[in-house]
């Protein structure tokens, strides 16, 4: 019997969407399977950083993957333009991590130096800057900035119309995109998969769990593993108000549209319906240290989402030995990452057998020897 | 658009609409002093430009957001006038600084 | 920055001035319990007795005898021993009771053992084409011109819509002297067949007698077109003619101003960010919390009285405010001399307030073509998405509010939902052939009203929420 679709993707986030999207653009049949208009989804509660700094200590091959993806940013932007309409506002002209005082400063640039000397590390540029440099190209910093750091290679892009880009997109390639299909159940039979859910069954020659952190329990029904360390995040948003930022921060950046966003607050906390407003706190007064002028402006909203984030911080992508043509991929970073899921690993899955010179270093397996060494990079 | 009524014995208040003399009266809130003004006190979107006047006078819809001494954004339909207050119509996005 | 709060910690915090906030407060503080009340407007009154220390309107019959009726419960509360803020906006709530409230540019906690939301309505979204407007009001709009400044509108007036408010508005405006050119109704004459039968109930109310003199006095002085069933605002960057179709003719007319009227709704925002479980009310077609005997919501400790608990006017809303206040006087000073009613009085009381609303509600349904618009007409004014982008949003995969804000930013602006939330809930429920309730709202959270990123900056930093964020 022929298979409803090649391929089922479980997750229609950033990451599963990227994925569709690129198999869809080679002539897959795909359908993604989604949940609901309330869950966790941390493709709508991201900062949309394009980021490539302080990636990889600990996972040299982490800097590369990331490296690569700020590079091929630009084409998917312009495919994405082309095929359906939206701008998605990339801006790739680097970005800052600005320190409130000289002991951040040299944290900072210590963390920078080690993730340098990794064996194997791509070779990019970041300069430490003092505060005259960084008040060149950001005027409007304020007295208590010691100082910072630049990546050229970093930038931002609107991730919200990324994310409805994808959407409309695939269903351009003709993905059927299924909300309201949670997956409760895997198995395999036949030669082909067959995924449960509350509205019916789905069958497909291949599937690739791309569901966030319910991988953690997705993966194992199909012989595959992707322990997760989920965080929460909040974020802070202000009003629309004229351009004042050139350039992006880890923490502050203004959005094409006007509003700034504030964020990068971690908590081991799951519950996303919550927030503590202690922290947006400490969020807006570092905001307003850093720049002054946004004191004035108003906050229209606030939220927390939870990161995807596997156990040890880095990406997990993977393909079953159990269970042929099943594929596990969760990553923190699905923004920055969303070129490499299109056009790397998109081709990969449909091929049915993921390059292991090229992420090989991101097999789930690797946390089983971290679980007999007792030792791990979180 | 809006006319005052004759036995209304409130005292005057003056301020000033993009630096025009405007006499308003004691317990107006700033959008009645604008919509009785007879001045053009059309603002202009952040999102597309297009012009707004205040809506529902309750703090609810933020049609009525104008720069009040300087300070953007001010939703004028809850605040009250003041003697020689300054409010400018704002056109388009606020400034970062005001 | 002006005078906060006198406490950090109150036996009951009561949001709202209206008439149930102010019921609510009277009766806690009358009972001895610390209370405070805080509100956003300058003065108490909340809508319907809005500026009723201060409105430059005196003579007693201009604005109607229910309008005056509220000094009494002002002294009342004034006189009660509860400490009455204006000016004062709260913009969260949680389950731990703590209150944030802004004041005179400053932000600051108070904490509570009772919570009363007293949040009131807000008018129902009248998304038709050009309600965006400049000279587009809504009837509220013109009626807290009218009582707080003594404003009536000048030049070409049409008034369009139904519902008890927008007759009360026209009798107001024609009293202090204002001329109406029109009025368009769009009260479906259908909703009789479903009204009817609660017609008895309504007939032995005070609205009764109330409503049919009010609509007379309007009648005899302006034309009414009944039977509305399309209507659009036109002009270029601002109103200048009205369209409206009536027994299936198109006519236009030029206006200078036109006030939008169609009911109102609860206003949820606050009850909703701190986690208040609300349903779709399917015979008032809005969101409202679901509620036990004593208003007591989901979350322990929060009750909501007044139309925030679901419409039902100002004298209900006064009972509601009195029930409110005396179950919180009930749980923390069982023992304390009450003057006021009793519970059993007060049930009793808001059933009679109450009685008679059911066939307001239906006679007064606003009618599909105006809570669900099609084409180019614009649902989020903030964020100026149109009923076109959101059916495209359902198109491409968008379930609910929440994903559509993700796809169009719809909700995403300083109203925070409050003008297009239950447009945006029925625009998709009828397209994807659900319920309301299934499609559900969108999720929402502090700050529910805007504050300044200063204001925030300078709230109280716990130890752990530095190092959330610096690490
Ligand atoms: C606060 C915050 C800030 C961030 N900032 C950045 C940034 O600046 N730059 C950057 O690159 N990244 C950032 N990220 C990360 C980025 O948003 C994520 O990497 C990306 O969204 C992950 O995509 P995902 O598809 O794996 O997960 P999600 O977006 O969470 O999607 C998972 C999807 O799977 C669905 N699902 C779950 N279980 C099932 C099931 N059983 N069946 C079917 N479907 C299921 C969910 O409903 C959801 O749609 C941030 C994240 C957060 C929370
Ligand atoms: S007029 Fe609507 S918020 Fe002021």
């Amino acid at each position: 019997m022929r298979n409803d679709y090649d391929i089922a993707v479980v997750g229609g986030g950033l990451l599963g969407s990227a994925i569709a999207w690129g198999l869809g653009r080679i002539g897959q049949r795909v359908v993604v399977l989604d949940e609901g208009d309330v869950t966790k989804r941390a493709s709508r509660a991201n900062f949309a950083l394009v980021w490539v700094q302080s990636k990889g200590l600990g996972m040299p091959a982490y800097t590369v993957w990331t490296v690569r993806a700020s590079e091929t940013w630009a084409q998917l932007a312009a495919d994405l333009k082309d095929q359906t309409g939206l701008d998605v506002c990339l801006q790739r002209n680097g970005g800052f991590h600005l320190a409130l005082s000289e002991g951040e400063l040299e944290q900072r640039a210590n963390t920078l130096k080690r993730l340098h000397n990794q064996v194997g590390a791509a070779d990019y540029q970041v300069e430490v800057m003092d505060r005259d440099r960084v008040a060149a190209m950001l005027p409007a910093i304020g007295p208590e900035v010691v100082g910072g750091t630049f990546c050229p290679l970093d930038g931002h892009v609107n991730s919200l119309r990324t994310f409805r880009a994808f959407h409309t997109g695939f269903k351009a390639f003709g993905v059927d995109y299924r909300p309201e299909h949670p997956v409760t159940a895997i198995a395999q039979s036949g030669g082909e998969f067959r995924l449960a859910t509350p509205r019916g069954e789905i069958r497909a020659g291949k599937v690739v769990l791309a569901a966030g952190n319910a991988n953690q329990a997705l993966a194992p029904m199909v012989g595959l593993h992707a322990p997760m360390g989920p965080t929460r995040g909040q974020i802070v948003v202000t009003e629309r108000t004229l351009p004042f930022l050139p350039h992006p921060l880890t923490t502050i950046r203004q959005t094409d549209e006007g509003t700034v966003m504030i964020g990068d607050s971690k908590e081991d906390l799951l519950d996303d319906s919550g927030l503590d407003l202690s922290i947006s706190t400490v969020m807006a007064d570092r905001a307003r240290r850093t720049f002054p002028l946004l004191g004035r402006l108003n906050v229209v909203r606030t939220w927390s989402g939870i990161r995807v984030m596997p156990k040890d911080g880095f990406p997990v992508y993977d393909q079953s030995e159990s269970h042929p043509g099943a594929f596990v991929a969760c990553c923190h970073s699905g923004v920055t990452l969303a070129s490499n899921h299109a056009y790397a690993l998109a081709p990969m899955i449909a091929a049915g057998q993921l390059d292991a010179t090229e992420v090989g270093a991101f097999t789930g397996r690797r946390f089983a020897a971290m679980a007999t060494t007792g030792s791990g990079y979180y | 658009m809006f006319k005052r009524l004759q036995a209304d014995t409130r005292k005057p208040v003056g301020i000033f609409v993009d630096g025009t003399a405007v006499t308003a009266r004691e317990g107006d809130t700033v959008s009645a002093a604008l919509l009785a003004s007879g001045l053009d006190v059309r603002r202009t979107t952040a999102v597309s430009g297009a012009p707004r006047l205040p809506y529902c006078m309750m703090g609810v819809c933020f049609d009525c957001l104008v720069t009040v001494d300087g300070t953007g954004n001010r939703q004028g339909c809850l605040i009250t006038v003041r003697e020689g207050m300054r409010i400018e119509i704002q056109k388009g996005k606020r400034e970062i600084g005001r | 920055m002006s005078a906060g709060p006198t406490r950090s910690e109150y036996d009951v915090v009561v949001v709202g001035a209206g008439p149930a906030g102010l019921a609510a407060a009277a009766t806690a503080a009358g009972a001895g319990l610390s209370t405070l009340l805080l509100d956003e407007n300058a003065g108490p009154g909340g809508q319907v007795w809005r500026a009723i220390d201060t409105t430059p309107v005196r003579a007693p019959d201009l604005l109607g005898r229910d309008y005056w009726a509220g000094a009494g419960l002002v002294a009342e509360a004034r006189a009660s021993g509860a400490e009455i803020l204006q000016g004062a906006t709260v913009w969260g709530l949680d389950r731990n009771l703590e209150v944030a409230v802004s004041i005179g540019g400053g932000s600051r906690f108070v904490t509570a053992r009772r919570v009363v939301l007293a949040t009131g309505a807000l008018e129902r979204p009248f998304p038709i084409p050009g309600w965006t407007l400049p000279g587009v009001l809504t009837a509220g709009a013109a009626q807290t011109l009218l009582k707080s400044s003594g404003l009536v509108p000048e030049g070409r007036t049409v008034l369009a819509g139904q519902g008890p408010l927008l007759w009360l508005l026209a009798a107001q405006i024609l009293r202090l002297g204002g001329g109406i050119d029109l009025i368009l109704d769009t009260a479906e004459r259908a909703n009789w067949r479903q009204a009817w039968r609660y017609a008895p109930g309504f007939l032995f109310t005070p609205y009764f007698a109330k409503g049919l003199a009010l609509m007379r006095e309007v009648r005899a002085k302006v034309r009414v077109v009944s039977g509305v069933t399309a209507l659009s605002a036109e002009g270029d960057g601002r109103v200048e003619r009205v369209a409206y179709t009536a027994g299936g003719r198109r006519e236009t007319v030029p206006v200078d101003t036109l006030l939008l009227h169609q009911g109102v709704v609860p206003n949820v925002n606050l009850a909703m960010a701190a986690g208040v479980k609300h349903a779709w009310d399917p015979i008032q077609l809005c969101w409202a919390p679901v509620l036990d005997e004593t208003l007591a919501t989901s979350v322990p400790g929060i009750a909501i009285a007044g139309d925030g608990a679901g419409i039902g006017g100002a004298p209900a809303a006064v009972v509601r405010g009195r029930i409110a206040g005396l179950a919180a006087v009930e749980a923390l000073a069982p023992t304390a001399v009450r003057r006021g009613p009793s519970m059993e009085t007060l049930r009793v009381a808001r059933d009679r307030a109450e009685r008679g609303r059911r066939f307001l509600d239906l006679l007064f349904r606003p009618s599909r073509a105006f809570r669900i618009p099609d084409g180019d007409t614009v649902v989020c004014r903030c964020e100026e998405v149109t009923a076109r982008d959101i059916r495209d949003a359902v198109a491409i995969g968008a379930t609910g509010p929440n994903q559509l804000k993700a796809y169009r930013r719809a909700g995403m602006g300083p109203c925070q939902g409050r003008l297009c939330g239950l447009t945006v809930t029925e625009l998709m429920a009828e397209a994807r052939g659900m319920t309301p309730e299934e499609i559900g709202y969108y999720r929402l959270r502090p700050p529910v009203k805007p504050i300044t990123l200063a204001e925030l900056a300078d709230m109280p930093q716990s130890e752990s929420a530095v190092r959330a964020v610096v690490r």
